[in-house]
Protein backbone atom coordinates (compact mmCIF):
# COMPACT_ATOMS: atom_id res chain seq x y z
CA UNK A 1 0.00 0.00 0.00
CA UNK A 2 1.56 3.20 -0.52
CA UNK A 3 0.92 6.08 1.03
CA UNK A 4 -1.26 9.15 -0.32
CA UNK A 5 0.05 13.02 -0.40
CA UNK A 6 -2.56 13.92 1.64
CA UNK A 7 -2.55 11.51 3.96
CA UNK A 8 1.26 12.38 4.52
CA UNK A 9 1.05 15.87 3.94
CA UNK A 10 -1.90 16.06 7.23
CA UNK A 11 0.48 13.49 9.44
CA UNK A 12 3.37 15.77 8.59
CA UNK A 13 2.06 19.00 10.26
CA UNK A 14 0.13 17.56 13.35
CA UNK A 15 1.84 15.03 15.74
CA UNK A 16 -1.41 13.51 17.19
CA UNK A 17 -1.81 11.93 14.00
CA UNK A 18 0.15 8.40 13.33
CA UNK A 19 2.58 7.69 11.55
CA UNK A 20 0.90 7.58 7.91
CA UNK A 21 0.62 3.89 7.02
CA UNK A 22 2.88 2.22 3.73
CA UNK A 23 5.74 4.39 4.43
CA UNK A 24 8.63 2.25 3.91
CA UNK A 25 13.23 2.42 3.42
CA UNK A 26 15.01 1.49 0.79
CA UNK A 27 15.11 -2.12 1.95
CA UNK A 28 11.23 -2.22 2.43
CA UNK A 29 10.91 -2.23 5.80
CA UNK A 30 8.69 0.27 7.55
CA UNK A 31 9.91 3.73 8.01
CA UNK A 32 7.89 5.05 10.62
CA UNK A 33 10.59 6.47 12.87
CA UNK A 34 11.92 8.29 9.93
CA UNK A 35 8.61 9.98 9.39
CA UNK A 36 9.25 10.82 13.08
CA UNK A 37 12.68 12.63 12.93
CA UNK A 38 11.24 14.28 9.72
CA UNK A 39 8.42 15.84 10.88
CA UNK A 40 10.13 16.83 13.74
CA UNK A 41 12.62 19.08 11.82
CA UNK A 42 9.73 19.94 9.66
CA UNK A 43 7.83 21.43 12.69
CA UNK A 44 11.57 22.49 14.81
CA UNK A 45 12.71 24.35 11.09
CA UNK A 46 9.53 26.28 10.90
CA UNK A 47 8.88 27.67 14.60
CA UNK A 48 12.71 28.59 14.32
CA UNK A 49 12.05 30.47 11.05
CA UNK A 50 8.89 32.22 13.17
CA UNK A 51 11.10 33.14 16.00
CA UNK A 52 13.75 34.67 13.55
CA UNK A 53 10.78 36.64 12.14
CA UNK A 54 8.85 37.79 14.61
CA UNK A 55 11.53 38.37 17.48
CA UNK A 56 9.26 41.04 19.46
CA UNK A 57 6.71 38.77 19.87
CA UNK A 58 8.86 35.76 20.38
CA UNK A 59 10.51 38.09 23.77
CA UNK A 60 6.89 39.45 24.91
CA UNK A 61 5.76 35.87 25.34
CA UNK A 62 9.00 33.81 25.72
CA UNK A 63 10.60 30.68 23.67
CA UNK A 64 8.63 27.72 25.59
CA UNK A 65 4.88 29.70 24.81
CA UNK A 66 5.95 30.85 21.22
CA UNK A 67 6.96 27.29 20.74
CA UNK A 68 3.39 26.79 21.26
CA UNK A 69 1.65 29.27 19.18
CA UNK A 70 4.12 28.75 16.26
CA UNK A 71 3.00 24.67 16.65
CA UNK A 72 -0.38 25.65 16.35
CA UNK A 73 -0.05 28.22 13.71
CA UNK A 74 2.12 26.11 11.31
CA UNK A 75 -0.39 23.19 11.42
CA UNK A 76 -2.62 25.57 10.58
CA UNK A 77 -1.14 28.12 8.08
CA UNK A 78 2.20 25.70 6.23
CA UNK A 79 4.09 27.84 4.33
CA UNK A 80 2.15 28.56 0.88
CA UNK A 81 5.47 29.55 -0.76
CA UNK A 82 9.03 27.89 -0.55
CA UNK A 83 10.21 31.51 -0.04
CA UNK A 84 10.33 30.83 3.64
CA UNK A 85 11.75 34.85 4.10
CA UNK A 86 7.80 35.52 3.34
CA UNK A 87 6.61 32.75 5.67
CA UNK A 88 4.53 33.74 8.38
CA UNK A 89 2.33 36.46 6.81
CA UNK A 90 -0.70 35.28 8.34
CA UNK A 91 0.72 35.07 11.91
CA UNK A 92 -0.49 38.51 12.96
CA UNK A 93 -4.16 37.68 12.08
CA UNK A 94 -4.00 34.68 13.68
CA UNK A 95 -2.60 36.32 16.71
CA UNK A 96 -5.50 38.28 16.95
CA UNK A 97 -7.93 35.08 16.35
CA UNK A 98 -6.12 33.45 19.47
CA UNK A 99 -8.02 33.31 22.55
CA UNK A 100 -5.31 32.80 24.99
CA UNK A 101 -3.33 35.77 23.99
CA UNK A 102 -6.30 37.88 23.70
CA UNK A 103 -5.32 39.89 27.03
CA UNK A 104 -2.23 41.13 25.27
CA UNK A 105 -4.05 43.00 23.06
CA UNK A 106 -1.17 44.92 21.19
CA UNK A 107 0.46 41.47 20.39
CA UNK A 108 -1.17 41.52 16.34
CA UNK A 109 -0.27 45.09 15.49
CA UNK A 110 3.37 44.54 16.93
CA UNK A 111 3.03 41.25 14.35
CA UNK A 112 2.53 43.41 11.58
CA UNK A 113 5.02 45.89 12.09
CA UNK A 114 7.37 42.99 12.40
CA UNK A 115 5.90 41.55 9.21
CA UNK A 116 6.25 45.09 7.41
CA UNK A 117 9.98 45.23 8.19
CA UNK A 118 10.37 41.73 6.72
CA UNK A 119 8.45 42.35 3.77
CA UNK A 120 9.99 46.34 3.18
CA UNK A 121 13.31 44.36 3.42
CA UNK A 122 13.13 42.22 1.08
CA UNK A 123 11.18 44.53 -1.52
CA UNK A 124 12.37 45.33 -4.67
CA UNK A 125 15.43 48.24 -5.01
CA UNK A 126 13.97 51.09 -6.65
CA UNK A 127 15.68 54.88 -7.18
CA UNK A 128 14.01 57.88 -5.67
CA UNK A 129 12.85 60.50 -7.44
CA UNK A 130 15.59 63.47 -8.59
CA UNK A 131 14.86 66.45 -6.14
CA UNK A 132 15.03 68.60 -9.00
CA UNK A 133 12.22 67.14 -10.74
CA UNK A 134 10.08 68.35 -7.73
CA UNK A 135 11.29 71.43 -7.59
CA UNK A 136 10.73 72.20 -11.43
CA UNK A 137 7.09 72.05 -10.51
CA UNK A 138 5.06 74.90 -10.41
CA UNK A 139 2.87 75.25 -7.14
CA UNK A 140 -0.58 73.99 -8.90
CA UNK A 141 1.37 70.89 -10.38
CA UNK A 142 2.80 70.05 -7.16
CA UNK A 143 -0.91 70.13 -5.39
CA UNK A 144 -2.47 68.27 -8.46
CA UNK A 145 0.32 65.72 -9.24
CA UNK A 146 0.42 62.24 -7.93
CA UNK A 147 3.34 60.53 -6.11
CA UNK A 148 4.34 56.75 -6.57
CA UNK A 149 6.08 55.45 -3.81
CA UNK A 150 8.72 53.09 -3.38
CA UNK A 151 7.84 48.85 -3.08
CA UNK A 152 9.70 49.04 0.26
CA UNK A 153 6.94 50.96 2.07
CA UNK A 154 4.59 49.90 4.28
CA UNK A 155 1.96 51.62 6.65
CA UNK A 156 0.46 50.03 9.98
CA UNK A 157 -2.25 51.46 12.25
CA UNK A 158 -2.60 50.97 15.24
CA UNK A 159 -4.11 51.94 18.87
CA UNK A 160 -1.28 50.74 20.59
CA UNK A 161 2.33 52.33 21.27
CA UNK A 162 3.77 49.29 18.86
CA UNK A 163 6.94 51.49 17.85
CA UNK A 164 7.63 52.16 21.25
CA UNK A 165 7.04 48.32 22.30
CA UNK A 166 8.70 47.52 19.28
CA UNK A 167 11.89 49.53 19.67
CA UNK A 168 11.58 48.77 23.36
CA UNK A 169 12.34 45.17 22.91
CA UNK A 170 14.27 44.87 19.87
CA UNK A 171 16.89 48.17 20.36
CA UNK A 172 16.80 49.11 23.76
CA UNK A 173 14.35 52.07 23.50
CA UNK A 174 13.36 53.69 25.72
CA UNK A 175 10.32 52.20 27.95
CA UNK A 176 6.80 52.27 26.01
CA UNK A 177 4.58 55.29 26.56
CA UNK A 178 0.55 55.02 26.58
CA UNK A 179 -0.32 57.01 23.73
CA UNK A 180 -0.85 54.67 20.18
CA UNK A 181 1.40 54.66 17.32
CA UNK A 182 1.08 54.36 13.61
CA UNK A 183 4.36 53.82 11.67
CA UNK A 184 5.68 54.11 8.77
CA UNK A 185 8.44 51.86 7.37
CA UNK A 186 10.71 53.09 4.76
CA UNK A 187 13.99 51.85 3.18
CA UNK A 188 16.46 54.16 2.14
CA UNK A 189 19.55 51.75 1.60
CA UNK A 190 19.61 48.32 3.16
CA UNK A 191 17.59 48.33 6.27
CA UNK A 192 14.41 49.48 7.24
CA UNK A 193 13.88 52.31 9.18
CA UNK A 194 10.79 52.57 11.66
CA UNK A 195 8.64 55.88 11.98
CA UNK A 196 6.08 56.69 14.67
CA UNK A 197 3.85 58.92 13.27
CA UNK A 198 0.27 60.46 13.82
CA UNK A 199 -2.71 58.98 12.71
CA UNK A 200 -3.18 61.97 9.83
CA UNK A 201 0.26 61.42 8.98
CA UNK A 202 -0.07 57.99 8.35
CA UNK A 203 -3.59 58.39 6.35
CA UNK A 204 -1.45 61.15 4.24
CA UNK A 205 1.06 59.01 3.81
CA UNK A 206 -1.58 55.98 2.63
CA UNK A 207 -3.68 58.52 0.81
CA UNK A 208 -0.61 59.39 -1.94
CA UNK A 209 0.14 55.40 -2.00
CA UNK A 210 -3.06 54.91 -3.45
CA UNK A 211 -2.25 57.01 -6.05
CA UNK A 212 -4.26 60.24 -4.64
CA UNK A 213 -3.15 63.91 -5.61
CA UNK A 214 -1.06 65.46 -3.11
CA UNK A 215 -3.98 68.46 -2.22
CA UNK A 216 -6.57 65.99 -1.95
CA UNK A 217 -3.95 63.70 0.48
CA UNK A 218 -3.56 67.30 2.29
CA UNK A 219 -7.04 68.15 2.84
CA UNK A 220 -7.82 64.51 4.18
CA UNK A 221 -4.75 64.49 6.61
CA UNK A 222 -6.13 68.11 7.61
CA UNK A 223 -9.53 67.77 7.71
CA UNK A 224 -8.47 64.47 11.03
CA UNK A 225 -6.18 66.56 12.47
CA UNK A 226 -5.58 70.53 11.91
CA UNK A 227 -2.16 70.00 12.78
CA UNK A 228 -1.13 67.60 10.47
CA UNK A 229 2.46 69.09 8.94
CA UNK A 230 2.85 68.32 5.42
CA UNK A 231 6.54 69.43 5.74
CA UNK A 232 7.19 66.58 7.94
CA UNK A 233 4.93 63.72 6.35
CA UNK A 234 6.82 64.62 3.00
CA UNK A 235 10.10 64.69 4.51
CA UNK A 236 9.51 61.42 5.96
CA UNK A 237 8.97 60.06 2.91
CA UNK A 238 11.73 61.51 0.89
CA UNK A 239 14.61 60.85 3.75
CA UNK A 240 13.37 57.12 3.11
CA UNK A 241 13.83 57.74 -0.40
CA UNK A 242 9.93 56.40 -0.90
CA UNK A 243 8.91 58.25 -3.99
CA UNK A 244 10.15 56.96 -6.70
CA UNK A 245 8.04 58.57 -9.83
CA UNK A 246 5.60 61.61 -9.85
CA UNK A 247 2.92 61.49 -12.44
CA UNK A 248 1.68 65.47 -13.27
CA UNK A 249 -0.77 64.17 -15.70
CA UNK A 250 -4.43 64.52 -15.03
CA UNK B 1 -8.79 79.15 1.45
CA UNK B 2 -8.88 79.88 -2.07
CA UNK B 3 -7.48 76.75 -5.07
CA UNK B 4 -4.36 78.96 -5.73
CA UNK B 5 -3.69 80.19 -2.03
CA UNK B 6 -3.68 76.16 -1.26
CA UNK B 7 -1.73 74.91 -3.57
CA UNK B 8 1.26 77.37 -2.65
CA UNK B 9 0.55 76.55 0.77
CA UNK B 10 1.06 73.06 -0.23
CA UNK B 11 4.23 73.86 -2.71
CA UNK B 12 5.65 76.14 0.76
CA UNK B 13 5.73 72.94 2.81
CA UNK B 14 7.06 70.78 -0.20
CA UNK B 15 10.28 73.26 -0.92
CA UNK B 16 10.77 73.51 3.13
CA UNK B 17 10.63 69.64 3.07
CA UNK B 18 12.77 69.65 -0.02
CA UNK B 19 15.30 71.82 1.18
CA UNK B 20 15.73 69.98 5.07
CA UNK B 21 16.21 66.65 3.00
CA UNK B 22 19.06 68.27 0.26
CA UNK B 23 21.03 69.24 3.58
CA UNK B 24 21.18 66.18 5.00
CA UNK B 25 20.78 63.72 1.89
CA UNK B 26 24.69 63.21 1.48
CA UNK B 27 25.61 62.22 5.10
CA UNK B 28 23.48 59.38 5.26
CA UNK B 29 24.71 57.31 1.98
CA UNK B 30 26.09 53.74 2.99
CA UNK B 31 28.23 51.37 1.31
CA UNK B 32 28.89 47.31 1.69
CA UNK B 33 32.41 47.07 2.66
CA UNK B 34 34.24 43.59 2.28
CA UNK B 35 37.12 42.19 3.95
CA UNK B 36 37.16 44.67 6.99
CA UNK B 37 34.86 42.93 9.72
CA UNK B 38 35.85 41.59 12.50
CA UNK B 39 35.52 37.74 13.18
CA UNK B 40 31.87 37.54 14.37
CA UNK B 41 30.54 41.08 13.71
CA UNK B 42 29.60 41.52 10.13
CA UNK B 43 26.71 42.91 8.79
CA UNK B 44 24.09 40.29 7.11
CA UNK B 45 23.82 39.63 3.64
CA UNK B 46 19.67 38.48 3.84
CA UNK B 47 19.21 41.01 6.54
CA UNK B 48 15.98 41.35 8.42
CA UNK B 49 14.73 37.74 9.85
CA UNK B 50 17.48 35.77 9.03
CA UNK B 51 20.44 35.15 11.08
CA UNK B 52 23.81 35.77 8.97
CA UNK B 53 24.98 39.14 10.86
CA UNK B 54 27.69 38.22 13.10
CA UNK B 55 28.39 34.95 11.39
CA UNK B 56 31.52 35.37 9.90
CA UNK B 57 34.36 33.61 11.44
CA UNK B 58 37.76 34.99 10.96
CA UNK B 59 39.06 38.62 11.00
CA UNK B 60 38.61 40.48 7.58
CA UNK B 61 37.02 37.63 6.62
CA UNK B 62 36.99 38.76 2.10
CA UNK B 63 33.69 37.60 1.42
CA UNK B 64 31.61 39.09 4.59
CA UNK B 65 30.83 43.08 4.67
CA UNK B 66 29.96 45.85 6.76
CA UNK B 67 28.34 49.16 6.07
CA UNK B 68 30.26 51.76 6.13
CA UNK B 69 29.61 55.88 4.97
CA UNK B 70 30.14 55.75 1.19
CA UNK B 71 32.76 56.54 -0.06
CA UNK B 72 35.08 55.74 2.48
CA UNK B 73 35.28 51.69 1.67
CA UNK B 74 38.44 51.56 -0.60
CA UNK B 75 40.81 53.76 1.31
CA UNK B 76 40.36 51.04 4.34
CA UNK B 77 43.92 49.80 5.44
CA UNK B 78 44.01 47.14 7.85
CA UNK B 79 47.14 45.50 8.97
CA UNK B 80 49.32 43.55 6.93
CA UNK B 81 48.17 45.67 3.40
CA UNK B 82 44.95 44.72 2.94
CA UNK B 83 42.13 46.88 1.89
CA UNK B 84 38.16 47.24 2.09
CA UNK B 85 36.70 46.75 -1.51
CA UNK B 86 33.40 47.12 -2.53
CA UNK B 87 33.21 43.66 -4.03
CA UNK B 88 34.09 40.26 -2.20
CA UNK B 89 37.23 39.64 -1.95
CA UNK B 90 39.24 35.45 -2.07
CA UNK B 91 41.34 36.30 1.02
CA UNK B 92 41.04 35.34 4.48
CA UNK B 93 37.70 32.65 3.83
CA UNK B 94 37.11 30.52 6.78
CA UNK B 95 39.45 27.44 6.08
Amino acid sequence: MNVTQTGFHEALLDPSRPVPKGLSNGQGDPAGRRFSVYRNNVVLSLTSALETAFPAIAKLVGPENFSKVARLFLARHPPSSPLIMYYGEEFPDFLEGFEPLRRYGHLPDLARLEQARRESYHAADSTPVDIQEIQSLTPDQISESRYELAPTVRIIHSSWPIYDIWSYNIENGPEPGTRSQNVIVTRPFFDPISTPVSNATAKFAEAIQNGMKMGDAHDLATELDSDFNLSEAFGLLLRGHAIISINTGV
Amino acid sequence: MSKAMKSIAIAGAVTAALAAHTSTAVAAEKEKCFGISLAGQNDCAAGEGTTCAGTSTVDYQGNAWTLVDAGTCEGMEIEGDRMGSLTALDRDLPS
